[in-house]
């Protein structure tokens, strides 16, 4: 499964703010440290301000704080601000047999991906980044 | 294997009037500690209860014969599980040690778990998956599975929490055709 540069951004800075949510992180912090653009990751980091995941914070230091509940957000709440997470066959509907036939295959793998991400909170998934070494 | 510290007096039970399940007392003063046991014949009103709640189907034969199965664990392997707290029986997890079932090696699976819907979010899920996951550890295995509808996000996210990931299984299913 792929995601979508500024999805998997978004990603990375929620579970950065997630893992300290005392603690505030500036843009060019986190885009040091994933090698990314500040300019490109400002606007993700914008968006995530928009709908309330995090804090931007002024004055001295300023950068950003979390401020969303990381054991309700689920991977899922994130991805669909940033991509079309319709199902396959919405998306690329053929009314032909053939086009049927794959819909409904695709449409397997969509499902199982739709759970997965729904299911997997950011709380989750800091337990599950403490398995890989630093 | 039971895992007890000294309750609190038991309040009253009290029954829902509407569906006759257990109704779920208002937080006590001191908070009642959690028990987790073998089931005994006097949870299964509870345990049937709280399966109907949450599932929207009473299933009596069905938890019947899981007790008659299940409640020996010494003697079959099998585990079901309640947690009981003040006297209330507010959630139950069943299950076994699987050999060579769709040919993976003997391991744990959880085929059951729940807890009653106003007593989540204060550790009783984790403690029963983490007793029958005991059981698992002293019969050998060292490996836990379990199955569940991919559309059952909340209880998808209870084993996600719990460090589950996806197994390299593919449930698969064809309809019948009378």
């Amino acid at each position: 499964m792929k995601l979508q540069q500024n999805t998997r951004l978004a990603l990375y800075s929620l579970l950065e703010f997630a893992a300290d949510p005392e603690r505030q992180i500036s843009a060019a912090e986190i885009a040091e440290k994933y090698a990314v653009s500040s300019h490109h990751l400002a606007k993700v980091l914008a968006e995530l301000s928009r709908v309330g995941m995090v804090q931007s914070v002024r004055g001295v230091g300023g950068g950003y704080r979390f401020v969303g509940n990381a054991r309700r957000l689920t991977l899922m709440d994130v991805i669909s601000r940033f991509e079309d997470v319709l199902p396959a066959e919405n998306v690329n509907s053929q009314p032909t047999p053939v086009g049927q036939a794959l819909a409904s295959v695709l449409s397997e793998i969509d499902e199982i991906a739709r759970a997965s991400m729904s299911s997997i909170t950011l709380a989750t998934m800091l337990r599950i980044t403490e398995r890989f070494p630093v | 294997m039971s895992k007890t510290t000294k309750p609190n007096a038991a309040p009253k039970q009290v029954k829902n009037k509407v569906s006759g399940a257990p109704r779920i007392q208002a937080a006590e003063p001191v908070a009642a500690a959690l028990e987790i046991r073998p089931v005994r014949r006097t949870d299964l009103d509870a345990v049937i209860a709280i399966d109907t709640m949450v599932t929207g189907i009473e299933k009596r034969p069905y938890w019947n014969s899981l007790y008659q199965r299940y409640a020996d664990a010494v003697a079959t392997g099998q585990h079901f599980l309640v947690a009981v707290k003040a006297d209330e029986t507010i959630g139950f997890a069943i299950g076994e040690v699987r050999d060579w079932e769709f040919g993976a090696p003997p391991c744990g699976w959880v085929f059951a778990i729940d807890v009653h819907p106003q007593a989540r979010l204060a550790g009783a899920g984790t403690q029963l998956l983490n007793a029958i996951c005991d059981n698992f550890r002293q019969a050998g295995v060292s490996k836990v599975r379990t199955m569940l509808a991919r559309d059952n996000t909340l209880i998808l996210s209870f084993f996600r929490s719990q460090g589950m990931m996806i197994g390299p299984f593919i449930p698969l299913e064809l309809e019948l055709e009378s």
